[in-house]
């Protein structure tokens, strides 16, 4: 049952049956069927986002059952699980990037300052201003790394001239610790760069739009080890301005980086809680067994 | 998402969100009108794509589909012993050289007795086509008995008349502007209300060679040609594509030489096919003295031309075979050419199929290279075999658009309905096929 | 005895060939197959490739230089007084003789001893056939029957068998590269020809094109002119034309296709329009000459412009509607080759899909594009058909689209179509252009082809 999800990929999250098979052999799937009630507090005191009751259907199956979950401000709140489990598309769901899929529907409620964000009225593109999203794959577009940064402000017309364009690539290239690594080489092409580079480029692409949510999905899983560690830094830094929600494979950074954490299985949130808690003292069997490597 | 939230503790990060989203809502409208109008032109652009096709098969229809309706005229043909065999010997070679003309006329003049002018008879003369003479040749010859006896039969008008009932050639106008002058015309409505002359089904159209009476010509000809043309074709290109998509794909070491040869069939696939045509005019007929005009010669320059074709689709169906297949037969003792013959190739059969068909389909809408080896003389009979000066479908239809008579126009519409039809057979045979045998792996 | 006579004897007795050659190997083999060292097959295929295809060889090397021979000998015989008129003079009476011997009609006079050399001509053709004949089957029944007595358990039949069939492979693949060459050769050489009558500055800088030449001294006529810039600027007009309408409507049809499109709308509207590209070029043309030309005209006369009949417009018009499923289905490759990363990136940072796509996939896409661009153009400037039936013969040196202008395939049809004598500097003019017309495309293939390869290969 070695099954390392290393594949992020919104599709493979949403074939159930694939992970549904090896699973129904082990003794702890059978208890996996029952469970609807998530364990812990789902709720902060005061959240960014509120997640109520949302459901996912990619056409006939169901790929999030009944999830509610706040994010918190100042927070980074991690989200494991085995492979399919959800949890990437679930994340998806925080910026309406599953827009984008054909046959993609999305139920409950997902509040953002008191508005849903599915309702009508709501633009995806301010929307995702407000949310930002860095992906599995360093994705820098093939331009510039001052165009990358660029791009966003460029888009949205947030800056009224050059200068001030200047001055949003040189902060957000800062904030993302890449400034003096790239500063002499702006106009070079941004797929030039390292893979970690790479990776908190398009961090910093993010942060040029002033996101208050940063949306992370398996932001490490293509780096190598002190490029992650160098992220992993980051998203801490990061946390002072805004509430990150990650999604991991691994459960050390989870450990690390978050402060609470939100175990998935099969479409269904088991647990939340703060990640101390959740990682010495599950109270949940299966989030146990994933947690002492019984599966996953 | 604007209104600001009762929540405290708005930080600095917070603000300046807030500010962001409040410039990018007041852009908002603007970029989705532009969204909008890019989604516009996408969509204009293809319907005018759409539209294109549609104007084009709307106007070729149009033009043709009176073609397959021919004007005929009923003549009671008096077959007169003393005007085709005087000496009643009924040798056939008689028969076939007699002036069966005459009896048209002499029948022509008995259904019109009041016309009596030299040019009035020529003008009456002229509304029958010269087909009537070989038709009544070919009764006689068949049957001599006829001889002495009445004939009662249809043949066909002159393209004239033809044009004129189908409302080509306007009733209208000055005399001497029109094709069929004022007596002409009374005499052909007088005809048409004795219902001595009726439309029908043109089957010359799809059994005659080429000829220069509109009314006479037929696309026959041209079909065989093609058909010979084709079969060379097929004959050459498949088992020589399909051995060298076989090579390069499966066999051939990754070196120069082969990546020459790649490069090579990428750029044969876009030389212009006149190109090809003088390759055929230097080569196969000035150098290897091969006959002109000849599907031979055809067939041979159209199969170096869909040669590109063949081995880049037989590459791509041999390709999308999984080397398990491949490893499994080497697994139990085959040789990799047993492997390929008894398992790589069967499976990628239906891609080759497919490629190869839409091969044939490009070579048998080819023109240009087949002008440059004399295809397109004027040739009336039916090519019987691939030495045979003939000419095929597309050069005739060039043929045709090419002549002044206004009859032609729809005959060239509708050889181009013909050519057409034959196209999108061979491309849905090629989409069956491909949907019925397409396996993914 | 003819040659396909001969051939299919050959072909008889290389499958009998076949047949003994597995039944001996069974006889060899008593029974016990697995003593052999490939199967039966492959010993029948041993015997039949050594009975067939010496032969066959032999056969088609004869015929090769039969006829240079056979004229050869009937020349030598020829009485003085027709031998003895010079090259040009006697090659029209070989012309002639052969035209005898095939029973077609003769330009001259049938003399007497035209007449024997005919004959002559027949009887030794028939008795090379005949002999030709006998030599092949011998060779055949001979190699074939050696080949039968020497089938041994041990021998690796099945290995000779498949290094024939490797060579035989090979054969198969360079025809694309003997073709290549074919076209050079054939093209490079009568051109050459063609500069030593006309320079090579004047064809291409000069500004004048009428290559009527007069072929008697006292005929009335142009004395030729052969400076093709006219037909190369009529070329590059109409490709022109044919470009603006196929490349933004190519284009737009394809970004709306892969980007917008549902997967209904793609399922319908892409094979629709790959119609437009499998629509015979002829057709174009007769759709251009006798429904867009004169609707241009037409059209143009109610403006008050002088249209002329025969418009670059109209034919570009045209071309440029055949050219549009080919740039759009190149573009719809190369768009969908773009990962799917880039537009989730886009997206993720607010991005409309009309954003994304001319400011992230676009330019993303753009050296496959051109690369696709280029393919088209040269597939404009090669187009035949269209040009030929729906664009003029006068070589205008214009740029105003409403004029009649003519290609450098125009000129190359009219050149070699109809009866001329082939030595002329007006056929072999139609050569010079092909040179160029061959030239010209294969740079921009191999550019195109090269940049859409790499393109490729970056997101691979």
């Amino acid at each position: 049952m070695n099954t390392i999800d290393i594949s992020g990929d919104v599709m493979t999250d949403a074939d159930n049956t694939r992970v549904n098979e090896p699973l129904k052999t082990s003794s702890t799937a059978t208890v996996a069927r029952d469970v609807r009630e998530t364990v812990g507090d789902v709720t902060v005191s005061n959240p960014r986002m509120r997640c109520k009751s949302v459901n996912v259907y990619y056409n006939e199956k169901q790929a999030i059952k009944n999830v509610s979950l706040d994010i918190g401000r100042h927070e980074v709140v991690a989200m494991i699980g085995p492979s399919g489990c959800g949890k990437s598309t679930f994340l998806r769901c925080l910026n309406r990037m599953n827009d984008t899929i054909v046959g993609c529907r999305v139920s409950g409620e997902i509040l953002m300052d008191g508005d849903d964000i599915n309702g009508n009225g709501i633009d995806v593109v301010p929307l995702r201003a407000q949310v930002g999203m860095v992906f599995q794959k360093p994705n820098p577009f093939p331009k510039s790394i001052y165009e990358n940064i660029a791009f966003g402000p460029r888009i949205h017309g947030l800056a009224k001239d050059k200068t001030e364009l200047d001055e949003v690539v040189e902060t957000s290239l800062k904030r993302a610790g890449l400034w003096e690594e790239v500063k002499d080489r702006l106009l070079q092409p941004g797929t030039g760069l390292s893979g970690g580079q790479q990776q908190r480029l398009c961090i910093a692409r993010t942060i040029a739009v002033n996101p208050e949510v940063i949306l992370m999905d398996e932001p490490c899983s293509a780096l190598d080890p002190i490029a992650t560690a160098i992220i992993e830094e980051l998203i801490d830094e990061l946390r002072q301005d805004y509430s990150i929600a990650i999604v991991t494979h691994s459960m050390q950074q989870a450990a690390r980086v978050s402060q609470r954490t939100a175990y998935f299985h099969l479409g269904d949130l088991i647990e939340v809680g703060e990640t101390k808690q959740v990682f010495t003292n599950p109270i949940h069997q299966l989030t146990e067994d994933y947690i002492t490597g019984r599966f996953g | 998402m604007n209104n600001m939230s009762s929540q405290t503790e708005i930080d600095e990060a917070e603000i300046r969100s807030r500010r962001t989203i409040e410039i990018v809502n007041q852009g908002l409208k603007r970029r989705r009108a532009a969204e909008k109008r890019f989604r516009f032109y996408g969509k204009l652009a293809i319907s005018m794509g759409m539209l294109f096709l549609v104007v084009l098969f709307a106007s070729i229809v149009s033009k043709g589909y009176t073609a397959f309706l021919q004007t005929y005229v009923k003549l009671d043909v008096y077959i007169d012993e003393q005007k085709i065999d005087p000496q009643g010997t009924r040798e056939s070679e008689t028969l076939s050289r007699a002036n069966y003309g005459a009896l048209v006329k002499s029948t022509l003049r008995g259904m019109f007795p009041d016309v009596k002018s030299r040019r009035d008879k020529k003008d009456l003369y002229a509304l029958v086509s010269n087909g009537a003479d070989f038709e009544i040749r070919k009764r006689v010859m068949e049957n001599p008995a006829l001889i002495g006896q009445t004939l009662s039969l249809w043949v066909p008008a002159d393209d004239d008349v033809d044009m004129l009932l189908k409302g080509h050639i306007n009733r209208e106008g000055a005399e001497s502007e029109r094709r069929l002058k004022d007596n002409q015309l009374r005499w052909i409505d007088q005809m048409w209300e004795q219902g001595r002359m009726e439309k029908r089904f043109n089957t010359t159209f799809f059994t005659a060679g080429d000829s220069r009476d509109p009314e006479l010509a037929g696309i026959w000809g041209a079909v065989s040609g093609s058909f010979l043309t084709l079969i060379v074709t097929l004959l050459l290109s498949f088992p020589i594509g399909v051995a060298a998509a076989v090579y390069l794909e499966e066999f051939a070491p990754k070196n120069h030489l082969t990546d020459i040869i790649e490069v090579n069939i990428n750029n044969l696939a876009a030389v212009p096919s006149i190109v090809f045509g003088l390759l055929g005019l230097a080569m196969f007929i000035n150098l290897f003295g091969l006959p002109r005009s000849a599907p031979l010669v055809g067939g041979l320059v159209l199969s170096l031309m869909t040669l590109p074709t063949i081995i880049i689709a037989s590459r791509a169906a041999l390709k999308s075979v999984p080397p398990s297949i491949r490893e499994a037969a080497l697994g139990v003792g085959a040789s990799p050419q047993q492997a390929m013959m008894y398992h790589v190739l069967p499976l990628a059969m239906p891609g080759i199929l497919t490629g190869t068909i839409i091969g044939m389909a490009q070579a048998l809408g080819e023109t240009a290279p087949l002008l440059m080896i004399g295809m397109v003389a004027f040739i009336v009979d039916i090519p019987g075999n691939v030495f045979d000066p003939s000419t095929v479908l597309p050069v005739q239809i060039f043929l045709w658009a090419d002549s002044p008579e206004r009859a032609f126009v729809e005959r060239t519409s509708a050889a181009i309905m013909v050519l057409l039809t034959f196209l999108i057979a061979m491309n849905a045979i090629a989409v069956v096929l491909r949907k019925r045998f397409e396996r993914r792996w | 005895m003819q040659a396909p006579t001969i051939i299919i004897a050959l072909l008889i007795l290389s499958s009998v060939s076949y047949y003994l050659g597995r039944k001996r190997a069974f006889a060899v083999a008593q029974g016990h197959i697995r003593k052999l060292h490939s199967l039966p097959l492959y010993y029948g295929l041993y015997t039949a490739i050594w009975a067939g295809v010496p032969a066959l060889l032999l056969l088609a090397f004869w015929f090769m230089f039969e006829d240079t021979m056979i004229t050869h000998l009937v020349v030598a015989d020829l009485p003085a007084h027709i031998a003895d008129q010079g090259a040009d003079r006697l090659n029209l009476v070989i012309n002639d003789i052969k035209n005898m011997v095939n029973g077609n009609i003769v330009s001259s006079q049938i003399n007497p001893a035209m007449q024997a050399a005919a004959d002559h001509y027949k009887q030794l053709q028939s008795t090379s056939h005949i002999l030709v004949a006998i030599i092949a089957l011998c060779l055949a029944v001979g190699s074939g029957s050696l080949m039968l007595t020497k089938i041994k358990a041990k021998q690796r039949a099945r290995n000779a068998v498949e290094s024939f069939l490797t060579v035989v492979l090979i054969l198969c693949s360079s025809i694309a590269i003997l073709t290549t060459i074919g076209i050079l050769l054939s093209v490079l050489f009568e051109s050459i020809r063609f500069f030593r009558a006309v320079p090579i500055t004047e064809f291409i800088f000069g500004l004048e094109w009428s290559p009527q030449t007069a072929i008697r001294a006292d005929q009335v006529g142009s004395s030729g002119a052969f400076g093709a810039v006219p037909l190369f600027a009529g070329t590059l007009l109409i490709s022109f034309i044919a470009m603006l309408v196929a490349v933004p409507i190519g284009l737009m049809s394809a970004i709306f296709l892969s980007e917008y499109a549902g997967p209904k709308v793609r399922a319908t509207a892409k094979p629709l329009l790959e119609i437009l590209a499998g629509i015979p070029t002829v057709v174009y043309g007769f759709f251009a000459a006798l429904s867009v030309a004169p609707f241009i005209r037409d059209t143009g006369g109610l403006l008050g412009l002088d249209v002329a009949s025969e418009s670059a417009l109209a034919a570009g018009l045209v071309m440029g509607i055949m050219i549009i499923p080919f740039v759009s289905s190149l573009s719809d490759d190369v768009i969908n080759a773009v990962p799917q990363s880039l537009r989730d990136g886009a997206y993720g940072l607010g991005a409309t899909q009309s954003e994304t796509i001319r400011r992230v996939i676009f330019p993303a896409a753009l050296p496959g594009i051109v690369g696709g661009i280029l393919l088209a153009v040269s597939r404009a400037i090669g187009e035949t058909m269209i040009v030929v039936m729906a664009a003029g013969l006068a070589a205008n040196l214009t740029a105003n689209p409403l004029e009649a202008v003519t290609t450098v395939t125009v000129q190359i049809v009219t050149l070699l179509t109809g009866d001329q004598e082939f030595d002329s500097p007006k056929t072999l003019a139609a050569f010079a252009l092909g040179l160029m017309l061959f030239t010209v495309t294969l740079v921009l293939n191999v550019i195109a082809l090269h940049v859409v390869r790499k393109y490729r290969e970056q997101y691979e």
